[in-house]
């Protein structure tokens, strides 16, 4: 089955890290999506930029609303995802424990037959 | 009744979860599994007498036809929802005991509690919607969606049909063994509505007990579980008073306990590895299961419950013992609704000041729930401190959620107003 693991966190810490801390965290992330291509579990990731970049556009009747910033104000936004490949749930599971981010959120893929 | 419809009951009672279960992993879907079961049975009815040689075979062979059928009636539909992920599919030739499987992916952690609960009983227990949505007091069409939910995430989640291995079993046990204990402490003390006990939530959680049992043989947590709830369920017939009202451990008419059911936790407790009596704790080797340090939490509460169980008269309980395992029952789970227990039982152990010092503390994580101030208001009280009890009854009496745990608060705390300063 395919799995997104949707990363989220406090983009503070992300602002605030001194270079060293990225160099550890990029490390961190380049030895998961190895261990990820060496299982043959990894299917493709990015790191998103933060949110204060984003663009949100609402479609309605009245036409389109575009607002500056993410969809949801929230203290945790998404920073990026991994898409990968695993056998059940359960190990989906164990590769979102081997991530290095404090909030992984597990979402299966919809896959259409035919 | 008639005796035949009593012969599918005894069918159902005896095989349904152990048919459910090997259905589920041959057509790789629960909710298949179940409709088909259930048709097997409802032909059952229809067909039997005479009854059949084999009860199970039948039922299987014909559960597994009426599964057929609702595929081929669906064969144009897409299907909705994608097959469970289950390792060895080929139906091998006799009836195998997939059991485990069922309860393992019924109580995953992926599911919340109350789907956990909901499917467990189901699924396993074999009790319809409708008592399960009696027992928990909600409508059966709520109860009814949450299972619905709840199947659909397994299919949808991807959550594998299989008893994990490795690390990961001793984890995954334990959340079978809270679901469990959920199950019977919400029989036991039911956390809303008129009636303090549900003897049928707790007669099916000590039946999942007993299947456990049979399931993991060699875990002495599940002999702890069991223990434990034999030993509060003895219990029940002296709980109430005769308008409902609750009666406390130490005035509770022994005589009404069921025996043979301490006997049987007992008897589980003495068998359980690594120990003499059945206070563990003493002499424990570490690591008797699994690395998981030893006592584990469930054979501590079960020690705790039989102490009560063999005090002959309330004031036999062997209260220091009891101080000694709850206080090894804190180490292990870090609980403030153990330290809350530890507390009454050192106070009985070494006096209410003793009691009231541990109770320091608690508030922030305990200040909704009633225990707490009820337990301040009793140590108190024995302390002579009348005014300050009086208002630790009132906090009790903002956050009490069952009506016989009000009234029996409300008897107390009126116990101690003198007449005409009663506070309301």
């Amino acid at each position: 089955m395919k799995y997104a693991l949707l990363l989220y966190g406090d983009e503070k810490t992300w602002t605030s890290a001194t270079e060293e801390q990225l160099e550890e965290a990029s490390a961190a992330h380049g030895r998961f999506t190895e261990m990820l291509t060496a299982r043959g579990a990894y299917l493709g990731g990015e790191e998103l930029d933060c949110s204060s970049t984003a663009v949100t556009l609402r479609k309605g009747a009245v036409g389109t609303l575009r607002t500056d910033g993410p969809y949801a104000e929230t203290v945790e936004h998404l920073g990026g995802f991994y898409l990968v490949e695993a056998r059940d749930l359960d190990e989906a599971i164990e590769f979102a424990t081997a991530c290095p981010e404090e909030i992984v959120e597990i979402r299966p893929v919809v896959e259409y037959q035919g | 009744m008639n005796v035949d419809v009593t012969a599918v009951e005894q069918a159902y009672r005896e095989h349904w979860a152990r048919l459910l279960a090997l259905l589920t992993a041959e057509l790789r879907d629960l909710d298949l599994a179940e409709e088909a079961l259930q048709d097997a049975f409802a032909a059952a009815v229809a067909a039997w007498p005479p009854e059949p040689g084999n009860p199970p075979a039948w039922l299987l062979t014909t559960a597994r036809r009426r599964a057929l059928d609702r595929l081929r009636r669906g064969a144009l539909a897409v299907r909705k929802l994608p097959l469970l992920i289950v390792d060895d599919p080929d139906p091998p030739p006799a009836i195998p005991d997939e059991r485990l499987r069922l309860i393992f992916t019924c109580c995953h952690p992926a599911l919340s509690l109350d789907a956990r609960v909901a499917l467990t009983l189901r699924c396993v227990g074999g009790l319809t919607t409708r008592e399960i949505a009696r027992m928990f007091l909600v409508p059966e069409a709520t109860m009814a969606a949450r299972i619905t939910r709840a199947k659909k995430k397994i299919a949808q989640a991807g959550i594998p049909y299989r008893v994990p291995a490795g690390p990961e079993l001793a984890e995954r046990r334990s959340g079978v063994l809270a679901t469990v204990y959920l199950i019977f402490t919400e029989g036991y003390a039911a956390t809303g509505g008129g009636r303090l006990i549900r003897a049928d939530l707790a007669s099916e959680a000590i039946a999942l007990g007993r299947m456990l049992r049979e399931l993991l043989p060699a875990d002495p947590e599940v002999d702890g579980l069991l223990a434990l709830m034999l030993c509060h369920h003895a219990r029940r017939d002296a709980r109430l008073g005769p308008s409902g009202e609750l009666v406390r451990l130490p005035d509770q008419d022994r005589s009404r306990w069921h025996r043979e059911e301490i006997l049987e936790a007992l008897s589980l407790l003495a068998a359980a590895p690594c120990r003499g009596g059945r206070t563990p704790g003493r002499t424990g080797p570490e690591g008797a299961s699994g690395g998981e340090r030893f006592p584990g939490p469930y054979l501590l509460q079960a020690a705790i419950a039989a102490e009560h169980a063999t005090a002959v008269r309330a004031e036999d309980t062997g209260w220091p013992a009891i101080a000694r395992l709850y206080g090894e029952l804190e180490q292990i789970t870090g609980s403030t609704v153990v330290r809350l227990n530890r507390a009454v039982a050192v106070a009985e152990a070494s006096g209410p000041e003793a009691g009231l010092e541990l109770l320091e503390g608690l508030d922030r994580e305990l200040g909704h729930h009633h225990l707490l101030h009820a337990t301040r208001a009793e140590f108190l009280r024995r302390l002579g401190r009348e005014r300050e009890a009086l208002d630790a009854y009132g906090r009790a009496l903002e956050v009490v959620g069952t009506d016989p745990e009000r009234a029996f608060l409300l008897s107390r705390r009126a116990d101690l107003s003198p007449p005409g300063h009663r506070v309301t």
